[in-house]
């Protein structure tokens, strides 16, 4: 009903008079007649854009929006700044492509420059590429990067994102690659177990920061021991922990990869959001996808430019080392926004925040009786409890109290997260609710 | 367009200079380098790759296409020449001297042409 | 023109920020000593109204499709409503987590369903997936599935995927990622898969084939269902590569020429906006037989064999795709096909009108290809010259080089939301400059002349890359 084309039944005839034709349907000569639709699809009739935005909010009703999120797991409840958004919003910004025409997208250009500069920055590293599509995504495609003819193995610590394990294994099934796990021991990869793997054969070991349970890892560590072994060190970083924790240089990362979408986008169901990955000069050229780079036109002025695209698919074609096109060009957009406007003050205080508010909540449920941190080790805003009632009893609770809980890991655990978004008085409040379930 | 009478030339315009009967530098031609355009970076082969007559043993970029680079001889990579890994405009600017990698253990040197025959063919 | 934009750095003043938190109502924790990063990042300090000029004046050197004509063909540069915003930005899809429990996501779930039964019926498909977050993405995933279907069979000789010569370069880089060989097939004069030559390649080592259609010079490849048959019955499957979907929206469905896989480009065919290079999303469709090797999502606690992404697919732009077919509906999903279809041809004829030569003269399906090899030889003239002179004009150049088939080849798609005079304007401009060219040929290898910079270095840049800002360390 709605289908923004703008030609009068005039125009179109008058085009159509203009090509020697007299129907729509001779445009279609090419088509095999068979394969031609003699039917409309058989999808509902067309709505007005009134009543499909109905339609919409009647869907986006049957959601619960939570007044507070203690869920992470991958994908965070941080507060996004109102600004963040406006600007994000700007048509230009939505509506154009791949900046391929530098005149036309100087600033589209600089505003992933300036991303590549603030990814840089924040994970001490010298290069970034453009984005990829997810921290799953990315963490594969830094460990294609490690790859050589000798050595084709990756290693990854059991103690990953679910997703991130399963992507870096799909990605490996495709080139008949070989995953090997490394187990985890107390919350935390195992360094014994790391040490056995780390075979002739291997190219990159990946750990998560901190890890999927919440729990920091000794990356500087585990990555010293991966160095004697001359095998690659892919760190996945919480990007909001980066603020605080030691950088991708400062633990001995070959390659920061992660999502960034702590970084002012929205839960959305757990998408868009940002794969970032950033390396060293002497890996950059390996970085998959889009990277801009600085230059000059002819009169000296100062221009950027999509570069080092001869490693692209678009011009290598099969001997690509990846095949990424689209990136998520406007969640790194966003994510500039943010990070330009907290600066380097405003996410320390964010992830300050989100780990004090984490401790604050860890330890006022530990009072209740039966309830204890299953890892012993730090953290940083995600944490896990044992339960002395079933997870689901208290998933219930909170939800009650319009209140999204923890994880359910298993009939008693929990994987908590608290961002700066949550006040005291809530998590009292929460405190109190869990009380109640495991007290009554 | 420069041709040298000393060296050995290939289909795929690659130049041949030998060292000794088993020893050789390969490069690319000036007609290649013209054809080409600026270039931007190498991909070099590794020491010690075995390599036989018409294998891809490296690539050399331009801003928007990238081409391969064909071993004219078969033998083993002896040396690859790195200056070109942060200087690939030398291949430009003198690409007699830039030598892109040694092959010793020559085993394998059919098909090469002299400067006249190659000079044919270029003028094709 | 307009002065140059200093980076954000390069504005940062010290000490300059915004308060954006409340103050910490519980005791504060500090990182032990040793996980504490040891140099704080150096971020710019900039204020609100800092940040929001700053953007402004970015934005004011972009150029979107909603601010003007956006032929770049093969990328299906569509108005994009503002109406499908409006929704993906409701709460009840922005608030909700991935890993919420099932009944509080319902909505999402629900939507999830309708926009895979509606794609279903768009494409002749039996099932898709929509975790896949772009075209190329898409395109491994559908390796990747078609690669699990020939192993479960027991049939692991098939290690080979065709490519015509005129695809997507996404296309080979894909297939090889999903482990596969990559067999070029040639190009008729007409264009179109040379039959002849395909036939030379079947065996029984061949996976399946990956066909654009219509293909890349914006023609239909009218042997499609002998091309299906003869795949078929080498054993293979067949790859639909959805970036052309436009032009057969509502008109036929790749499910009924023939094809196994489909993917398709949201952030084209279905006006989700491409947001400067993405989020797109690719969802994958497949015929029954390949239903079982569809990704799933670890992280849900389903088991299965391939998984791409985390958690959903870029669900905020399937929000937009389901808006986009819910207004157009049955009866006007047909009308975006046949108008691209108009439109392509139209502008096509009104470029020779003004002096220019296609690739192929014939009729055209959404885009065309101009060559201006003549043009080039004559006077030196390159496409490059032609299309930067377009954005004089304030008009986005049409894809460039492409397919590279064609010497000095200019693509356009002016897809259906372009107007009458859209059209004709831009074929005056298009004559314009040729008769520039033919008057000044030199003066052509500068332009534009009034955009914010001229043509940039790019030999420069690739050779010593400069890729983020370096700031001074005190």
């Amino acid at each position: 009903m709605a289908n923004y084309l703008p030609h009068t039944q005039g125009e179109q005839e008058q085009m159509l008079s203009a090509l020697g034709m007299s129907s729509m349907d001779e445009l279609f000569s090419q088509v095999p007649s068979s394969v031609m639709l003699k039917e409309p699809v058989n999808i509902p009739h067309g709505m007005s854009q009134m009543e499909t935005l109905s339609a919409m909010k009647a869907l986006a009703g049957k959601n619960t929006s939570y007044a507070l999120t203690l869920r992470g797991a991958g994908c965070y409840d941080h507060f996004i700044p109102p600004v963040v958004t406006r600007m994000a919003g700007k048509e230009e910004f939505v509506t154009a492509y791949t900046p391929y025409q530098a005149e036309m997208s100087q600033g589209l250009l600089q505003s992933i420059f300036e991303y590549q500069s603030l990814m840089s920055e924040l994970t001490g590293m010298d290069a970034s590429n453009a984005s990829v599509y997810d921290g799953a995504s990315a963490a594969a495609e830094a460990a294609v990067m490690c790859r050589d003819r000798k050595r084709t193995v990756t290693l990854v610590s059991e103690a990953v994102h679910p997703d991130t394990l399963a992507v870096i294994k799909t990605y490996a099934y495709g080139t008949d690659h070989e995953v090997r796990v490394v187990p985890m021991k107390d919350g935390v990869t195992d360094r014994d177990a790391l040490s056995e793997l780390l075979a002739a054969d291997v190219s990159a070991f990946y750990v998560q920061q901190p890890n999927f349970f919440g729990q920091f890892e000794d990356a500087e560590g585990l990555f010293a021991l991966c160095k004697e072994a001359k095998v690659k060190c892919i760190l996945g970083a919480n990007s909001m922990a980066l603020a605080i924790m030691k950088s991708g240089a400062e633990v001995g990362a070959d390659i920061v990869c992660g999502d960034a979408q702590p970084f002012g986008l929205a839960m959305a169901f757990g998408g868009p959001s940002l794969g970032f990955m950033t390396t060293t000069t002497a890996m950059q050229r390996k970085l998959p996808g889009r990277i801009v780079g600085q230059t000059t036109d002819a009169e000296g002025r100062r221009a950027f430019v999509l570069t080092l695209q001869a490693r692209e698919q678009h011009i290598r074609r099969e001997k690509a080392s990846s095949n990424i096109c689209s990136n998520q060009a406007h969640c790194a957009l966003t994510a500039s926004i943010y990070l330009n406007y907290m600066g380097a003050s405003g996410i320390a205080d964010a992830a300050n925040s989100s780990m004090s508010k984490a401790h604050y909540l860890a330890q006022q449920l530990c009072t209740i009786d039966g309830v204890s941190l299953k890892y012993a080790g730090g953290y940083f805003h995600e944490f896990v409890t044992v339960l002395p009632k079933n997870a689901q009893v208290i998933e219930d609770a909170l939800a009650a109290e319009g209140i999204l809980s923890g994880l359910i890991l298993s009939d008693h655990e929990m994987l908590w997260c608290v961002t700066e978004k949550a006040s005291k008085t809530q998590l009292d409040s929460v405190v109190a609710a869990v009380k109640g379930v495991c007290e009554a | 367009m420069d041709i040298r009478e000393d060296l050995f030339y290939t289909e795929s315009h690659e130049w041949v200079k030998f060292e000794d009967d088993t020893t050789a530098l390969v490069g690319l031609s000036d007609f290649a380098q013209s054809e080409l355009g600026d270039l931007v970076f190498v991909n070099l082969p590794e020491e010690g790759d075995e390599v036989a007559i018409g294998d891809t043993i490296a690539d050399v970029e331009s801003v928007k296409a990238v081409s391969d680079v064909f071993a004219p001889v078969g033998g083993t990579v002896a040396a690859v020449n790195e200056e070109l890994l942060d200087a690939p405009e030398k291949i430009n600017e003198a690409p007699y001297e830039a030598w892109l990698c040694k092959i010793e253990g020559i085993s394998d040197k059919t098909g090469l042409m002299n400067a006249d025959e190659y000079e044919a063919l270029i003028a094709k | 023109m307009s002065e140059q934009v200093l980076l954000s750095f390069e504005k940062s003043v010290r000490g300059r920020r915004s308060e954006v938190l409340p103050v910490l109502d519980v005791p504060a924790i500090t990182l032990p000593k040793e996980l504490q990063r040891e140099t704080a990042p150096m971020l710019p300090e900039l204020c609100e109204v800092d940040v929001s000029r700053h953007y402004a004046q970015l934005a004011n050197r972009t150029h979107g499709v909603n601010n003007g004509f956006y032929p770049l063909g093969s990328c299906t540069m569509k108005y994009n409503p503002a109406l499908h915003e409006i929704a993906a930005g409701l709460e009840g899809f922005t608030n909700v987590h991935p890993l919420a429990p099932k009944g509080d996501v319902q909505g999402c779930y629900d939507l999830m369903d309708e926009l895979q039964t509606a794609l279903c019926e768009i494409t002749g498909m039996d099932a898709f997936t929509l975790q896949p977050a772009a075209g190329a993405h898409g395109e491994f995933t559908g390796m990747l599935c078609i690669k699990a279907y020939h192993e479960s069979r027991g049939d692991t000789k098939r290690t080979k995927i065709l490519v015509p010569d005129s695809a997507h370069g996404t296309n080979p880089a894909s297939a090889v990622m999903a482990g596969y060989e990559i067999i070029n097939v040639s190009s008729r004069e007409d264009g179109c898969v040379d039959i002849e030559h395909l036939k030379t390649l079947l065996s029984d080592e061949i996976a399946g084939i990956m066909l654009t259609n219509p293909n890349t010079l914006g023609l239909f490849e009218k042997d499609i269902l002998l091309i299906s048959e003869l795949i078929h019955g080498a054993g293979g499957l067949l790859y639909y590569d959805g970036a052309n979907l436009n032009a057969i929206l509502g008109v036929a469905r790749p499910g009924d020429m023939g094809f196994d896989v489909t993917h398709l480009n949201l952030h084209k065919t279905f006006a989700t906006p491409h947001g400067g290079g993405g989020p797109g999303s690719g969802p994958v469709g497949v015929k029954s037989a390949l239903i079982p090797f569809l990704p799933k999502v670890a992280s849900c606690g389903e088991a299965g064999k391939l998984q791409v992404k985390g958690f959903h697919g870029n669900f905020s732009v399937l929000v937009k795709a389901l808006c986009y077919i819910k207004t157009l509906g049955s009866d006007d999903l047909r009308g975006v096909g046949e108008h691209a279809v108009l439109n392509a041809n139209y502008l096509l004829h009104q470029m020779k009108a003004q002096g220019f030569t296609p690739a192929k003269d014939t009729i055209c399906m959404h885009e065309f290809v101009l060559t201006l090899e003549e043009l080039k030889e004559r006077i030196g003239v390159s496409a490059l010259d032609v299309a930067k002179s377009l954005i004089d004009h304030g008009i986005h150049p049409p894809t460039m080089y492409f397919p590279m088939i064609v010497h000095e080849a200019l693509m356009f798609e002016p897809t259906e939301t372009e107007s009458m005079e859209t059209l004709d304007q831009a074929a005056l401009v298009m004559g314009e400059i040729l008769r520039e060219a033919q008057n000044d040929p030199e003066a052509m290898h500068h332009t534009p002349h009034n955009a914010v910079i001229g043509r940039p270095d790019e030999v420069k840049a690739a050779r010593n890359p400069i890729l983020r800002y370096q700031p001074e360390r005190a």
